[in-house]
């Protein structure tokens, strides 16, 4: 137990995910599945779709359990869904029947969290993504990157040691995207939360991260693991043009592009 | 927008070069104007033709007037009925008797259909369990109870709440079961990790996005509710507009069997158009609909 403040804050060992299909055959989405993420560090994971890397993410929140190996948050077991985590979703999971601060106040609310203290912290934290004014809205009257926003304020306010982010900025346009980049590093480095981020997209995984790991095509482990070395404060708008991160992007690329291939042809078969 | 769209040859006609964004606004607002009256002359011109028609065919005989009777008889009944009363004592008496009899039984089958809906929405072995007798019960066309709640109830009040009940529970009870199945689980599953407890979920997430379904639901089953009244006022009753429609039939009155159905539309009417205007201040945070039908 003394180890607990040094240990990592994520950790997965040997980690297996086994689930049934629709149709009662079982899947195997993970296998012999290792990572860590330390403290305050800043980890992306990018695979080809549907290889299972969003199974890692459930894992971590408790939401789904191994069938083999260990899930240890904080230096602890996965137990049930961890107060200290965040979860920011592909989808849009905002309430559409609550307005924007009413969304906001959500997560200190349900932790039992006085009205007066959640909504006088929900109007600050609304004042940090920019969304002052736009409290009495609702969902579908903003536009996709508000919305995102409004969904980063939701997940930030519960102050999680613990940010997992699912694709978060994949339905937005590019410009947006990159927009909820900066907005996104401009938070973290504020909390210097522990990140896994899920995507798709290679230069989003180098601009924002520390590490990336690369995952094979289904069942999904690691294949690879790269250190980020840019230095921080990034741009994310420009860093896309520094030579070393055109040089990490092409060699990931290289690593990626196979597993890639290996998916493509699978769901075409499959099809 | 949507006015715009509404009127495409209107709107096109000033969408020319040069044209000011004011003029082509006041042009699609007139457009939309005349679009909507032409719908509401439209509406009452196929109600006055329809009145008009039925009442010329039983003057000139066309159709047979001891059947059908005519508008203006079946106006004259409702004014005679408004204003001295029936056979059977004031007319408000039987309508509020109705009334109240398919408003408790609405209210009642709502809330249990919702409550038990949503508890078996989300208690997926209970739902499994219970399906089939759902299934089984929801088999018998409702109408078939109504002797035996009037044998077992007797003829007065509980027997035709009775009736209403199951004509609304069962609507009620499979949408609001759909909608708690239907319920986002990206949303479900957000509000677990922002630290909602299992009947915070349901509170603040399974119900709300189950509340469209349910209104769905109560569009529909308030009319049911009516049909369960007055079927069972039909079968055996003292009072209530069911009443009035058997001692019609009884006498071949037809003029009074009509003048109770119109007081039934009017009353199913109203109804719809509270519950419309209940559902629209619920739901302000849903986007407006494409378009208005009114």
């Amino acid at each position: 137990m003394s180890d607990h403040a040094t240990s990592p804050a994520i950790e997965l060992i040997n980690v297996s995910r086994r689930f049934l299909t629709p149709d009662g055959k079982s899947m195997t989405a993970l296998r012999d599945f290792s990572m860590s993420v330390a403290r305050g560090e800043f980890a992306a994971v990018v695979g080809p779709t549907g290889c299972g890397k969003s199974t890692t993410l459930n894992l971590v929140t408790g939401l789904a359990r191994p069938s083999g190996g260990e899930v240890r948050v904080m230096g602890g077991p996965v137990s049930g869904i961890d107060p200290r985590i965040g979860f920011v979703f592909q989808t849009d999971a905002l309430f559409p029947w609550r307005n924007v601060i009413d969304n906001v106040v959500a997560g200190p609310m349900f932790r039992g969290q006085s009205r007066e203290a959640a909504y006088a912290k929900a109007r600050q934290w609304l004042a940090r993504v920019n969304l002052s004014g736009h409290e009495s809205k609702y969902p579908h009257q903003l536009s996709g990157g508000m919305r995102k926003r409004v969904a980063l304020a939701q997940t930030f306010i519960n102050e999680p040691e613990i940010l997992l982010m699912d694709e978060p900025f994949s339905a937005l346009d590019v410009q947006t995207r990159s927009l909820m980049h900066e907005e996104l590093l401009r938070l973290w480095s504020a909390q210097r939360a522990s990140v896994v981020f899920v995507t798709h997209d290679l230069e989003e995984a180098i601009a924002l991260a520390d590490k990336v790991y690369v995952l094979t095509a289904g069942p999904a482990t690691v294949k690879a693991v790269y250190q980020v070395d840019l230095p921080r404060p990034r741009v994310v708008a420009d860093i896309r043009y520094d030579p070393a991160f055109i040089d990490l992007s092409r060699r990931i690329w290289n690593d990626l592009r196979e597993e890639v291939q290996i998916g493509y042809q699978r769901s075409e078969q499959a099809a | 927008m949507s006015e715009i769209m509404a009127s495409p040859q209107a709107a096109k006609a000033v969408f020319a070069p040069g044209t000011s964004d004011r003029e082509i606004e006041a042009a699609a607002a007139r457009a939309a104007l005349n679009y909507r009256r032409r719908v509401t002359f439209w509406r009452w011109a196929i109600l006055v033709l329809f009145l008009a028609g039925w009442e010329a065919a039983s003057t000139y005989g066309v159709i047979d007037e001891f059947f059908y009777a005519r508008p203006s008889t079946i106006a004259m009944r409702l004014y005679d009925w408004i204003t001295e009363g029936t056979s059977e004592g004031p007319l408000w008496y039987h309508l509020w008797v109705t009334m109240e009899e398919a408003m408790i039984g609405f209210a009642v089958g709502a809330v249990a259909g919702v409550l038990v809906g949503i508890a078996l929405g989300r208690n997926r072995m209970a739902a499994d369990i219970f399906s089939i007798y759902i299934k089984v019960i929801n088999s018998i066309p409702r109408v078939v109870l109504a002797p035996i709640f009037i044998m077992i109830l007797g003829l007065g009040l509980a027997s035709k709440v009775a009736l209403a009940f199951v004509m609304v529970f069962f609507v009620v009870f499979s949408n609001a079961f759909q909608g708690v199945r239907e319920a986002d689980r990206a949303m479900i599953a957000n509000a677990q990790i922002l630290g909602a407890s299992q009947w915070q979920l349901t509170r603040s997430v399974i119900v709300p996005s189950a509340m469209s379904w349910i209104f769905a639901s109560l569009h529909v089953s308030f009319g049911f509710a009516i049909v369960g009244a007055i079927v069972g006022e039909f079968v055996g009753s003292r009072f209530g507009i069911g009443l009035l429609i058997n001692i019609a039939k009884g006498s071949f009155d037809s003029a009074g069997m009509y003048a109770a159905i119109v007081i039934i539309m009017v009353v199913a009417l109203a109804a719809e158009y509270v519950m419309t205007m209940i559902e629209n201040r619920l739901a302000k945070w849903r986007p407006a609909p494409l378009h208005e039908t009114n």
